[in-house]
């Protein structure tokens, strides 16, 4: 153990880490090191420094303090039953590489997580001390990003908040009952306790004081969640529901979706069945469209069979199709809910269509020239110079959008 | 036709100010030849002093911070793009906002290519040190290869990130060199710049964070592409990680499951008594109700909210349901309409904490509106299946008087649906006879509007002083307390 040299202590801890989907740096407070007293700054936006082949963005460098766990979930490389090779940093070493590599301008900041060892109490306290160092004798300034352990005293996560941009605790899995089968130690209700806490605490430091004296921000960018898909039965639409009542009841920034992955030496509990990548973007899209288009669960899941989003083509596509007695919309006419509801239209491309509309009647051109994406587009709207006629019914409309049928393979 | 040249450090500046002294004489786009930098300006065309004028000219917002990425695009025809532009608009300002306009349209696209330019540089560029680690500032260098102008407007975003280092940054175009304040030189081939040790840690970091099971290289090269890879530490490593991706990912999917090392066991056992132990020591009552599911609330609430104060208090007050606030803090009345209770219990001289606080229904019944939730009543199912746990706490309280507030309390009490602004100050009954003073939910006060408010507030007070004077010794509740 003692001989573990960096490099190699680093390869196990970021191989641990990996897992956890979210990198974003964005949303910070601003802040800057001009002054030459410090060194970072965030900007408020966010930046990719590198892309994995597994095209995940590297925002952040992302490690484990440790992957020693008294846990044992059955989907985590780290749990207490796993075989995997056992590491952990010290302090200082975490706090060495944050800043080398912030100063070759690999990363963004620090997204620390960790194996709870001895208790949570304990592993809490070591993350909010490595934060508070960075913070208070680095003059640390870049983005950091706690990963809170809902079993924590609420008086560590507090802390925590003080030094952190973000602080996340995973939901897990979807539902309460497949915490309960495959992460046996962890309790829904505290998560969501946690979660409640962090927005109340957040909250309550918005307020001016007295005097007008701002408090110091609670976890400026948020908080954030992660749930696994595809490892227990859950269905999209269970997903969905789950992520809008987080979305809601914590005012989540981001709830992460994270397809069930292999991971060595698994768990003979949870079969590695890997669901396809594509569902995990179809529902960062359904995500979107609750967000920032005025879905709600219900509408996404009526276009649903089965309750699985379709895979062959977006949810907002699919929506439509089942929805054509709506369309076509008139871009020239429709207000701005409607005009978010036409597949290849984006918010910017509304917000667009919405100006120009002032200085003149709206042509299939100009659509083009403002960002829509027509070849979505097109059987859906009308404008000056273009209607759809009777595309918008047609019996194959679907299969103009979805990837053409593929030949089984013989052999 | 008048010749500008342009000069290649401050070119926004410049451009501005000749810009400005154009459009003073009215001087049409056409008529106009802009150069930059090292091109040379045209041969056949003597710099002539440019001719006066006193027309003021107006640029709107949208304009300059369009201008002033777009200025900085590789493309030679910028300057005459932008001074065309800016001519119409000195007859149509409005003209900015019609993003269907070609000429807006050609250089909105212009500077977005220029701010995803910039973006790109702020993530990819690569310091390595060539100083003293042990230095009070320590130096460090790079060399990059944007593809516009973007090195003077980049600047002060390094210098903000890098403020106690020295660095030097080289492109083809410029070099920036900051010591504390910026400074600019003339571009140079890719200087030799020596190893760092650093690089091979951040090697390893690139390895180990890639997820050998999903592989999307097309994702990855959209974000980053390949012209970029050339000066970038860890993209040599992505052909060989790509390699042996598959093989990776299949080695796992094949491993057989493996038997838990001897501690685990040992420490699971240990964990799950402490979990036990901790369990135990927590109140039995609470505990039950947070596994209760009697009904379907509870998949959407964060918590079963129970009564609180003492549990020898003689009034227990009743509301309807933990709203937003309380379903996050687990405690009754603490939101907005718990505040308004305070100050009603205040003017009544009734001592909150000596008064048991709960409601009817225990979970947060909420509609998902984005990121709002939009309160909803509970149902008569829930009411009833409720009604087990506000018993319980009755049983433990056994309050002299019971206050329902609102006609979701008055239901579950009395079982009864009633009027409730009929029997509003009114004395009611339990099926089993304790009394029920009835008065209307604080959170109806907040929905009235302002002006009927203190009214209304004022009249909650009046009820609940009733329900002290209903405790005095001479009332007739105190001649036979508890059941009648």
């Amino acid at each position: 153990m003692a001989t573990m040299t960096l490099d190699k202590k680093l390869a196990i801890l970021s191989d641990a880490a990996k897992y956890d989907a979210s990198c974003a740096s964005s949303g910070g407070q601003k802040r800057d090191s001009r002054d030459g007293k410090g060194i970072g700054s965030v900007t408020g936006s966010g930046i990719c420094h590198a892309y994995a082949p597994d095209g995940r963005c590297i925002s952040l460098l992302k490690i484990l303090m440790t992957n020693f766990c008294i846990y044992d979930c059955a989907y985590c490389v780290n749990r207490v039953s796993s075989n995997v090779q056992r590491a952990r940093f010290t302090p200082e070493e975490v706090i060495h590489l944050t800043l080398e590599f912030y100063r070759r301008n690999y990363i963004e900041g620090l997204f620390l997580s960790s194996g709870i060892i001895r208790s949570p109490d304990d592993t809490m306290a070591d993350m909010v001390r490595i934060a508070k160092s960075l913070r208070q004798e680095h003059r640390f300034r870049g983005y950091i990003h706690l990963k809170t352990i809902p079993d924590a005293d609420p008086k560590l996560i507090e802390e925590a908040g003080l030094f952190a941009d973000r602080l996340s605790i995973n939901v897990e899995l979807p539902t309460d009952r497949a915490v309960k089968d495959y992460a046996p130690e962890k309790s829904p209700d505290q998560i969501r306790r946690a979660m409640a806490d962090v927005r109340l605490l957040k909250e309550a430091r918005q307020d001016k004081s007295f005097t007008g004296k701002r408090p110091a921000k609670f976890a400026p960018a948020g908080q954030s969640t992660q749930m696994i898909v595809g490892a227990d039965g859950a269905t999209d639409t269970t997903i969905l529901q789950s992520s809008s009542r987080l979305y809601s009841s914590y005012k989540l920034r981001r709830v992460y979706y994270s397809a069930f992955s292999p991971i060595p030496d698994a768990s003979a509990v949870l079969p590695l069945i890997q669901p396809p990548l594509v569902r995990e973007h179809r529902l960062y899209q359904a995500d979107w469209l609750l967000r920032f288009y005025g879905f709600d669960v219900d509408e996404i899941a009526s276009a649903t069979s089965d309750g699985n989003l379709d895979l062959a083509v977006d949810p907002k596509l699919a929506w439509a199709l089942a929805n054509r007695h709506l369309f076509p919309i008139d871009v020239n006419r429709a207000d701005r809910e409607l005009l978010l509801r036409v597949p290849g239209f984006g918010t910017k491309t509304v917000d667009r269509v919405l100006k120009t509309r002032r200085h003149r009647t709206l042509r299939y051109d100009d659509l083009r020239r403002m960002g829509a994406n027509l070849r979505s587009a097109k059987p859906f709207m009308h404008a000056l110079d273009w209607t759809p006629r009777g595309l918008t019914d047609t019996a194959d409309l679907r299969a103009r959008f979805a990837p053409p049928p593929e030949q089984l393979s013989l052999f | 036709m008048y010749s500008i040249h342009l000069p290649e450090i401050g070119t926004f500046d410049a451009w501005r100010d000749k810009a400005r002294a154009l459009l003073a004489a009215a001087v049409a786009p056409e008529d106009v030849l802009w150069t930059c930098g090292r091109d040379s300006p045209d041969l056949f065309q003597a710099a002539g002093p440019l001719p006066q004028g006193d027309r003021t000219a107006t640029a709107s917002k949208a304009f300059i911070s369009m201008a002033n990425l777009a200025i900085w695009h590789r493309d030679p025809e910028r300057f005459s793009r932008l001074y065309a532009l800016l001519f119409a608009l000195q007859s149509d300002q409005r003209l900015m906002s019609d993003k269907a306009d070609p000429r807006v349209a050609k250089l909105t696209a212009m500077s977005k290519e220029v701010s995803r330019d910039k973006h790109k540089m702020t993530a990819f560029l690569r310091f390595r040190e060539v100083g003293d680690r042990n230095a009070p500032r320590r130096s460090f260098a790079a060399w990059f290869e944007p593809t516009h102008l973007i090195c003077e407007p980049i600047a002060p975003f390094f210098a903000k990130r890098f403020g106690d280092m020295d660095w030097k940054i080289f492109t083809p175009d410029l070099s920036i060199h900051f010591n504390g304040n910026i400074s600019f030189a003339p571009g140079q081939p890719k200087p030799p710049i020596a190893d760092d040790a650093t690089e091979e840690l951040w090697r390893t970091y690139y390895r180990s964070i890639f997820n050998p099971a999903r592989v999307k290289t097309r994702a990855m090269q959209s974000e980053m592409p390949k012209k970029y890879w050339k000066n970038l530490p860890e993209a040599q490593l992505i052909p060989e990680m790509l390699a042996e991706a598959q093989a990776r990912a299949q080695s796992m999917a094949d491993a057989a499951p493996t038997l838990a090392p001897a501690r685990a066991a040992r420490v699971s056992e240990r964990l799950r008594a402490q979990q036990a132990q901790h369990s135990e020591n927590a109140d039995q009552f609470t505990t039950s109700i947070q596994g209760c599911r009697r009904c379907s609330l509870w998949k959407n609430a964060t918590q079963a909210v129970v009564g609180t104060g003492p549990l020898d208090a003689e009034i227990m007050i009743v509301g309807e349901q933990p709203g937003d606030h309380e379903d996050l803090a687990g405690q009754p009345f603490v939101g907005p309409a718990g505040q308004l209770l305070d100050q009603g219990l205040a003017g009544a001289g009734i001592d909150r904490s000596r008064v048991y606080v709960t409601n009817a229904v225990k979970h947060f019944k909420f509609r998902a509106n984005g990121r709002q939730r939009i309160h909803q009543s509970p149902n008569r199912t829930e009411i009833e299946n409720c009604k087990w746990w506000l018993d319980l706490e009755i049983e433990r309280v056994a309050p002299k008087l019971l206050v329902a507030l609102g006609a979701t309390a008055l239901e579950s009490l009395t079982g009864t649906r009633h009027d409730l602004l009929n029997c509003r100050g009114s004395l009611e009954r339990t099926p089993d006879g304790r009394p029920v003073f009835v008065t209307v939910h604080p959170s109806y006060i907040l929905r009235l509007p302002n002006s009927e408010r203190a009214a209304a507030l004022s009249n909650f007070t009046d009820d609940l002083h009733k329900v002290a004077a209903l405790l005095q010794p001479d009332s007739p509740l105190a001649a036979k307390p508890g059941i009648a």
